[in-house]
């Protein structure tokens, strides 16, 4: 079978030469760090590690880590590892969580971002010949430039589509025969359900591929995807923090995303007691940037819950494979003492048959919390009697029961009353007043 | 001899049932009859229009969940009893009736009690031998 590589020799290098390659670049990494960061020099002398003590790979875990708080207490410059004047682009995350957090480039750290996505690009079966639409936001968003530059870097006709205007999406998407799509996976089904209403099947289109992230999805998800829009979805990862999207994505196996692991280590630790956690194990996903220029983050915990798995891929590439993240930290809610995520919910209305879009409101109320689900009835679930709908609220209640453990109140409200989203999905609203 | 009725899922809140009506009206859709069921949340809205095909276009254009269920009509003499003696009818011969609801109209001595049955052919066919007078879409047309 063709293999469809970008940089081949790094991508299939043998594990121990990667590793060895990891060890001579952390070296150096942790060097200009601690040299050009004042903050993390503090933190590591508080800790008492000094770079020559960092010999290796078996030596990261005497690094402090860094939380996005560090990043915030930081904020503009305070982790800006060379001088201003070197930087040409900066990008940054949407805030929505607190304080932006801003990851400066150099033309290195660019170059080495947009190889990133260039890899995901073409382990998606990308080459020269294809025509990537791009429908991540533009701009701040580290979505829209990473996969045009990796778009570049492939030698695909690029369509900068950028986020919304579904009209236009589909109008080029078929006038130029995109064969590849890079945008968020609400929005791929939300053109999905588009394209239909217009009348295409899924075969019109020239699409044979999907690169979706920058929130997390299901495995159901990917199904309803890949049917609607007639394409095999792939998945791809990244944080603003350590670049952007590309540094981890899926091959045509679709088990687990390939970090790249030349640039970024990768470990899994207890996210209460931050103790390493071996291969396998499911914790905080942690990452240490390798050659980064303008902003190397070194241990910085992600927040995202996954497993590693260095298990052989018969993909040929030797890079470690994370697991679709399991929920964040961030997203988690605790209701009624129990952990729920987003994704959890989602995977129920998918199994139920429902669209994936609905509406999740937390509150309080006499001191106990409530959790109400909204979400769209679809014409063939459509019943003329009162009795029949309320049965589908109480079977479907009953099922997220079952996987939550907890009594949720299920709306069944008209279609296309949840709002779309053409970027992140706010598909959670917490209500009650936690902290004063 | 069944009717067409189109079933509207309406949200319960304020506007939702006017943005309907109001759509139908633009169209010159009339009403002959209508009831709704309702919940804390949402409302079944039934409807018996003059024109039931253009009504579903319209409606489905605007992104309502709608959907058409065939429902049976009888006419009756507008005197107390005569619907207790429709009912007794159908519960004789077993059959449930999921609602109901009536309307009268202006220039008839009649009212017209609108069924949601399991069978309609049936149903019909216990009403007419029962001596009622079924009564399909054609019939309601020339209302």
């Amino acid at each position: 079978m063709q293999r469809n590589y970008y940089q081949e020799q790094i991508e299939t290098m043998p594990p121990e030469q990667l590793r060895a390659l990891q060890s001579e670049k952390l070296v150096k990494q942790v060097k200009h760090v601690y040299d050009h960061v004042p903050y993390y020099r503090d933190l590591m002398d508080q800790k008492g590690v000094r770079p020559e003590d960092i010999h290796g790979v078996e030596d990261l875990h005497k690094l402090p880590f860094l939380t996005k708080n560090d990043l915030r207490d930081t904020y503009p410059y305070g982790m800006l590892a060379v001088p201003l004047a070197d930087c040409v682009r900066i990008q940054s995350t949407s805030g929505t969580t607190g304080k932006r957090v801003i990851a400066y480039y150099t033309q290195h750290d660019i170059d080495l971002w947009e190889d990133c996505c260039a890899r995901a690009i073409m382990a998606a079966g990308g080459t020269r010949e294809d025509v990537v639409q791009v429908c991540y936001g533009y701009g701040l968003f580290t979505g829209g430039p990473g996969l045009n530059g990796g778009s570049h870097k492939v030698g695909s006709l690029t369509l900068p589509m950028s986020s919304g205007n579904t009209e236009r999406q589909i109008q080029f998407m078929m006038d130029l025969k995109a064969t590849i799509l890079c945008c968020t996976p609400s929005y791929a089904a939300y053109l999905g359900e588009s394209l239909k209403e217009r009348g295409y099947k899924p075969q019109d289109n020239a699409l044979k591929a999907g690169i979706f992230g920058a929130e997390p999805w299901t495995e159901e998800m990917r199904r309803d995807i890949e049917k609607s829009l007639g394409i095999k979805a792939y998945d791809i990862y990244g944080l603003t923090e350590t670049s952007g999207p590309g540094v981890a994505f899926e091959c045509e196996e679709q088990k687990g995303m390939h970090i790249n692991e030349d640039h970024f280590i990768a470990e899994i630790i207890d996210p209460d007691t931050g103790e390493v956690l071996p291969e396998g194990s499911r914790g905080e996903l942690v990452f240490t940037s390798l050659d980064k220029e303008a902003f190397p983050l070194l241990r910085y915990r992600t927040r995202d819950i996954c497993v590693l798995s260095r298990k052989k891929c018969s993909c040929g590439r030797t890079h470690v494979r994370m697991s679709k993240p399991m929920g964040r930290s961030d997203d988690m809610m605790i209701i009624r003492g129990v952990n729920v995520f987003p994704s959890q919910i989602e995977t129920v209305l998918l199994n139920e048959g429902y669209a994936p879009n609905y509406r999740i409101e937390v509150d309080r109320v006499n001191n106990s919390d409530t959790l109400d689900v909204y979400v769209e009835l679809t014409p063939d679930q459509f019943s003329d009697t009162v009795s029949a709908i309320t049965a589908k609220e109480r079977a479907l209640a009953g099922a997220i029961k079952t996987m939550l453990g907890i009594n949720p109140v299920v709306h069944l409200v008209p279609p296309k009353s949840i709002e779309r989203s053409e970027g992140k999905a706010v598909r959670v609203v917490d209500k009650r007043k936690l902290h004063d | 001899m069944s009717i067409r009725q189109l079933t509207v899922f309406v949200e319960n809140r304020r506007g939702c049932l006017a943005g309907i009506t109001d759509l139908l009206a633009k169209n010159s859709i009339d009403l002959r009859a209508l009831s709704i069921a309702d919940t804390k949340d949402f409302g079944i809205l039934r409807l018996i229009v003059s024109d039931s095909e253009k009504a579903l276009s319209v409606l489905r254009e605007s992104g309502v969940l709608v959907q058409i269920t065939e429902v049976i009509g009888v006419k009756l003499s507008d005197r107390p009893g005569e619907l207790s003696a429709v009912l007794a009818a159908l519960d004789r011969a077993g059959i449930n009736v999921e609602y109901l609801y009536a309307f009268l109209t202006r220039t008839e001595q009649n009212a017209y009690v609108v069924l949601r049955v399991e069978d309609n052919e049936i149903a019909t066919g216990i009403l007419a031998k029962a001596g009622f007078c079924p009564v399909g879409e054609e019939d309601l047309k020339a209302l």
